[in-house]
């Protein structure tokens, strides 16, 4: 097991989840068998191999033009207020609100 | 003016769009003889999330009344399509077919749809999938699952099984699907239709809800090859919103089809046809090679000695980029919230508890243990150099080569339920399809040939970056010959 129920603890906190305990044996199960999979890569020698974020680069994407001069309004203007409150959870009609962050 | 299931069943692009240039029938009845279809089909299949009739009303309206007008209608004027629920579309309810997202209704479009409607096609609605594109059978749909129109008691295949099996069903003449590791192409194959992945950067991925970002395309399901051209031909391009869209001529992919395909080298990988295969599999795709070669294709033994290794990479690096996607979903800008939390943490934690289902926290969980302190270079390093050296492999082969041919699903398609309780048996379902989504090359699944219980078979074709006319082609030229 290379996975411990402390380190699935550890990675949910992380992640911002929270797991129920039914939630954890299965997915600690599951963990350890994918990554018991993903061993097989250290079968591979990739001394001096780079390593590649993006496969496009090479190929078209010209880095000059993935960054841009800046655009006053940006590319598109911003939402309206409104509409860009519409799916709010929870809003003031100007501010997105959450619970309180700060104990006073 | 009305139009049969029949006539749906044989209904191109082409067709559809003519029948309205021509007045034979209107946009708007062809509309709504396809909502007929899917209210009447649909519930026992379940492609459809949500219908978008008065968008598409509107959009056949305008169609009708350039037709009426006698000015030539756009290349999918008047065509009724579907769009995966991963694509934002403005004022329509966008899920990804996840409950966090369950009452999401965007306020602008993806790139790729605009795209479509300003071709003339009549968005119908949005179509079931994994959720959040995580899945090889549709089965993670946070809603319900998606049965194969060709056999109910089978799985579409995922994550884009809404998009094929709306198109196997005749409920849309054409759909767009993602593909982050084989999402377009395979469940393409299970319900025996048409799917193309394009090249990474040829479509843009603005308001495409991202899975993994190096990973993730745009691309059409359709009945025939040459409507999957007409498709790629109208969402294809440069798109400022994308910075990573590319910037590279957008060739008449219908009439590139026309050329011959005497003289393409076709490259056959032996990794592709090992142990897993499936014999009725190997046999539909090994006749289906013998025919390009007698349409006169010169067939060419290539290497391709990574092959095993993608599977593993590709779900360090598609979970790792994952996990960081999905950040964004902590019920405060959009989406659900659990109303009941005290603090801000606890509100992050509770939300993102109830909203994500099970495969979504296990490839966030697998993502986040890959980047954390102490096994990133174990893991997530690890996979971006063997990454490398799969490109490596498809950049040899295509020295040679102008395309490869393969499988593209070690099976046909699987009972509903029959690999839910093991993830790893489902990321293994991906073998043939995860390849070209590391490479950044494009690729298409073509039906070729049905199992003896009539399951449908795929046949893949794999290219060079920005070189989908030559697999169109090819795929074209399979589908004439077969």
């Amino acid at each position: 097991m290379k996975v411990t129920e402390k380190d699935v603890a550890h990675v949910a906190d992380l992640a911002n989840l929270e797991l129920t305990e039914a939630e954890r044996g299965p997915l600690l199960r599951d963990l350890n068998s994918i990554l018991d999979y993903i061993d097989r890569l250290n079968q591979l020698d990739t001394t001096g191999v780079p390593p590649m974020a993006q496969a496009s680069n090479p190929y078209g994407v010209d880095p000059a033009k993935a960054s841009r001069e800046d655009v006053h309004e940006g590319l598109r203007k911003s939402l309206p207020h409104e509409a860009a409150l519409q799916n709010a959870p929870d809003s003031d009609g100007t501010f997105f609100k959450v619970p309180k962050v700060i104990e006073r | 003016m009305g139009f049969s299931s029949v006539d749906l069943k044989s209904l191109t692009i082409d067709a559809a769009r003519s029948s309205v240039q021509a007045r034979t029938t209107t946009a708007q009845s062809l509309a709504e003889a396809f909502y007929a279809k899917i209210e009447n089909d649909d519930p026992r299949i379940g492609a459809y999330l949500t219908l978008s009739k008065d968008r598409a009303l509107q959009q056949a309206k305008r169609m009708d009344s350039l037709a009426e007008k006698g000015e030539t209608l756009p290349p999918l004027g008047g065509v009724p399509v579907g769009i995966k629920d991963v694509m934002a579309t403005r004022g329509v309810r966008t899920t990804a077919g996840s409950k966090i997202l369950g009452n999401y209704v965007p306020p602008y479009d993806c790139t790729a749809v605009a795209r479509m409607e300003s071709a003339g096609a009549v968005v119908l609605g949005k179509l079931n999938c994994d959720e959040f594109a995580m899945g090889s059978s549709n089965e993670n749909s946070a809603w319900h699952p998606v049965h194969n129109p060709r056999d109910l008691s089978r799985v579409p295949g995922g994550s884009s099984g809404g998009s094929a099996a709306a198109v196997a069903a005749d409920m849309a003449v054409a759909t767009l699907g993602s593909d982050t590791g084989g999402s377009i192409r395979q469940p393409a194959a299970f319900c025996g239709v048409v799917g193309l992945m394009p090249t990474y950067g040829r479509v843009s991925r603005y308001g495409l809800i991202a899975f993994a970002s190096s990973l993730d395309r745009i691309g059409p399901l359709t009945k025939t090859v040459k409507d999957a051209a007409i498709v790629l031909r109208a969402i294809a391009g440069r798109d400022p919103m994308d910075s990573t869209s590319a910037d590279v001529p957008v060739p008449d992919y219908a009439a590139e089809l026309e050329k011959p395909v005497r003289g393409l080298k076709l490259g056959v990988a032996k990794e592709y046809f090992g142990e897993g295969l499936d014999s009725e599999v190997r046999k539909s795709v090994e006749a289906a090679i013998q025919k390009l070669a007698e349409s006169g294709c010169e067939i060419v033994p290539v290497s391709l000695p990574h092959t095993e290794y993608a599977i593993p990479a590709y779900y360090i690096v598609a979970t790792a980029e994952a996990s960081s996607n999905l950040a964004r979903f902590d019920g405060v800008r959009y989406g659900c919230r659990d109303g009941d939390a005290r603090t801000l943490s606890e509100m992050y934690r509770r939300t993102r508890d109830h909203g994500f289902g099970a495969e979504v926290k296990r490839r966030i969980l697998l993502g986040t243990y890959a980047l954390s302190s102490g096994y990133y270079d174990a893991y997530y390093l690890k996979a971006q150099k063997v990454r490398t050296l799969l490109v490596r492999d498809f950049e040899e082969a295509f020295r040679t080569v102008d395309a490869i041919v393969t499988p593209t699903s070690p099976t046909a398609a699987f009972k509903l339920g029959e690999k839910a309780d093991d993830p790893l048996a489902m990321y293994l379902a991906d073998i043939f399809t995860v390849t070209a989504d590391l490479a950044g090359i494009p690729g298409i699944s073509v039906p070729c040939g049905k199992t003896k219980e009539n399951l449908p078979i795929g046949l893949q074709i794999l290219g060079k970056h920005f070189d989908e006319a030559t697999i169109l082609r090819v795929a074209s030229a399979y589908e004439q010959a077969a």
